[in-house]
């Protein structure tokens, strides 16, 4: 676990011309419709009673969670305790793996998306993921990859210039590639891949960002923008996010969920709560010793 | 991660005045290897070199036991003429039509085997648990055990009668393309089409084997991100897989295309072996065509000069062979998913 104390001098604003914002504005200002796509706006995501297998291993259990719309939710506990776990629960990811399985309901502004009729490309459409180790498609462009989405779930959209831009926008990362866009999205640095798998996921207009620890391989600035991204997407996105650095817990969420595993148990989540709460004064001593890093 | 070149690096602070260059020396640092090491190299360098003086040696064999026959000819006559007759004096042999006929066959196995080789590829590495892959898996190498003899036969005894409607069906309705015409009065058994099926199914386990290699090695990440975005598993094969495995599919259809044009007990049974004009061989739904190895097989054992003749043309093939092979490891070697994989 790396905790990177980040400088909060760094201001990335300042290289932010008055002339790009005009820019941004600009492009924001111009309304892309995604036809076939999920319905606008954030979304309420609600865990009730989730637990989850891995073949005969019941890893989680019993998670009562509620993710209200536009705001972030941070994940936190030691490593093993079921976070990535109940994340790909959340859009259906987990039942890629062979011998999974699960249980309790995952609602998605009051509907489940485990349903029975409900399709997992659906659901994964309107819940984006961005992952741990930055995955761009590495002979794509990046506007291909931007747009990859589009081709995966067949949605159409009139704007498609318009839509890169303000993808990549969002996910700040238009300045750096703007000139660049037919280039491979492989030719990235560590970070740029990062942001360009965000802005990928956002392309489609999610309702529900989900992201598992989604700075743990980059360097402390391009950390600083993934959280500037984070939180210039609250109101518009409901943001889900796992992280092993309780500064950025603190900087980014809103509510904040503590997991934890006891040897050979599943996780369950002993604590959640408003984020200065949970870093404050928590109920739970376990997660007072967390928070303050004597465990984990 | 590896650095790519290009790439932007953010924030770096400018030094205002760089120092001049101070002059140093290079020290090159030889790494003297250990005894264990010299010796595994030794061997391994030993086994290499062997593999090569072989393929020298075979190749030099071919050279000089067909000399007779190509200095007689000379070499540019036999390679550019179709008909074989040893029965005139002096004798008029040339490579050509074996030649048309050998590539056709080879051409028309791979087309066929390449989309089934993908499809059980796909099959095996995407859509099965894991039970079901041993089993494919198993199934297919099966495939590559059966003597080809047997395929040979069993085209010829079974196959045959069973491809000639399909053949008719195809001269019918889409004779108007050369490859598919077919005259009025021909017979469509003993064509290069069947022997081109037979020869599809052995070289099926070999292209199915690579594709399959490239395939598993897809990166899982990159297959979670098609899917998470909203794929379906077919929209993330297409998107991912199958631009990944590009360069697998196109190597191992050459090395397929390597061992179709090889490829000698079935050709020898199920076609006519005479060597005929390219202009007959393109029509491949009917009757007739030779290949260099099933003419080869036929006529071995005749008078020295034909021998001579025969080991001109196994020389030919034989560096046509090394040629598709030679291309299909350096584009499979070239491509991003291949770089691990041996053929
Ligand atoms: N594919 C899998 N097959 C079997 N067991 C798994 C699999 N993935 C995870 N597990 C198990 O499930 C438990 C929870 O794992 P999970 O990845 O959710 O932990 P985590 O909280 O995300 O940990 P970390 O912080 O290290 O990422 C672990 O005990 C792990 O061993
Ligand atoms: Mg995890």
């Amino acid at each position: 676990m790396t905790d990177v104390e980040i400088d909060a001098e760094i201001d990335l604003e300042e290289n932010l011309t008055e002339q790009d914002q005009e820019e941004a504005e600009k492009v924001f200002a111009k309304k892309v419709e995604i036809i076939g796509g999920p319905p606008a706006g954030p979304a309420t995501l609600e865990a009730k009673d989730a637990c989850a297998w891995f073949g005969d291993r019941l890893v989680l259990e019993g998670v009562d969670l509620v993710m209200p719309k536009g705001q972030v939710t941070a994940l936190i506990g030691p490593s093993g305790c079921g976070k990535s776990t109940f994340l790909r629960l959340l859009n259906r990811m987990h039942e890629l793996i062979p011998g999974a399985a699960l249980d309790g309901e995952i609602l998605l502004d009051g509907e489940d998306i485990y349903a029975t009729g409900t399709r997992a490309q659906q659901v994964r459409m309107r819940i984006g993921m961005v992952f741990q180790k930055p995955n761009p498609f590495p002979a794509m462009t990046i506007r291909e990859n931007v747009l990859a989405a589009l081709k995966l779930a067949r949605l159409k959209c009139d704007d498609k210039d318009t839509l890169v831009e303000q993808s990549l926008t969002r996910a700040g990362l238009w300045k750096e590639v703007r000139d660049r866009l037919d280039s491979p999205g492989g030719a990235l640095s560590g970070g740029q891949q990062q942001r360009l798998c965000i802005a990928r996921s956002l392309a489609v207009h999610p309702n529900v960002l989900l992201m598992d620890e989604p700075c743990s391989a980059l360097d402390p600035t391009s950390t600083r923008r993934v959280e500037e991204t984070i939180d210039e997407l609250r109101g518009e996105v409901t943001v889900v996010i796992v992280t092993h650095n309780m500064q950025q817990a603190q900087r980014v969420s809103d509510l904040c969920a503590f997991f934890l595993a006891a040897e050979n148990q599943p996780g369950v989540v002993v604590e959640q709560g408003p984020t200065d709460v949970m870093f404050s004064t928590p109920t739970d001593s376990r997660t007072l010793d967390y928070v303050q890093g004597r465990f984990g | 991660m590896n650095v790519v070149p290009g790439t932007v690096l953010e924030d770096l602070p400018v030094a205002e005045d760089p120092p001049a260059p101070r002059e140093r020396t290079r020290r090159i640092i030889t790494e003297v290897p250990s005894r264990a090491d010299r010796r595994f190299n030794q061997i391994t360098m030993g086994a290499g070199i062997s593999v090569l003086a072989l393929l020298t040696l075979v190749g030099l064999f071919l050279m000089i036991q067909s000399s007779d026959a190509l200095g007689e000819t000379g070499i540019w006559t036999f390679l550019t003429r179709t008909e074989w007759r040893t029965d005139v004096t002096p004798a008029r042999i040339g490579v050509l039509g074996l030649l048309a006929g050998t590539v056709l066959v080879a051409v028309v196995a791979v087309a066929i085997a390449v989309p089934l080789s993908v499809f059980s590829a796909l099959a095996i590495t995407e859509y099965s648990t894991a039970k079901r892959r041993k089993w494919l898996v198993g199934v297919v190498d099966l495939l590559a055990a059966v003597p080809s003899l047997l395929f040979g036969l069993w085209g010829f005894l079974f196959l045959s009668d069973k491809i000639v409607p399909i053949s008719l069906w195809l001269s019918q309705n889409f004779g108007w393309i050369p490859l598919f015409k077919t005259s009025e009065d021909a017979s469509l058994t003993g064509s290069i089409f069947i022997a081109g099926i037979v020869v599809a199914l052995m070289v099926l386990p070999i292209i199915t084997s690579v594709v399959r290699e490239v395939f598993s090695q897809t990166p899982p990440g990159e297959k979670e991100a098609a899917l998470a975005l909203g794929g379906t598993r077919w929209g993330m094969i297409k998107t991912v897989v199958l631009p990944f495995g590009k360069g697998g599919i196109v190597g191992g259809s050459m090395l397929g295309l390597g061992r179709a044009l090889g490829e000698t007990i079935a050709v020898a049974l199920l076609l006519p072996q005479v060597p005929q004009k390219i202009s007959e061989s393109i029509h491949i739904l009917q009757n007739g065509g030779a290949t260099v190895s099933g003419f080869i097989a036929n006529r071995a054992g005749s008078d020295s000069f034909t021998t001579s003749g025969l080991l001109a043309a196994g020389l030919v093939l034989f560096v046509i062979t090394l040629g598709t092979n030679m291309i299909a490891s350096v584009v499979v070697s070239n491509s991003r998913s291949g770089a691990g994989v041996e053929i």
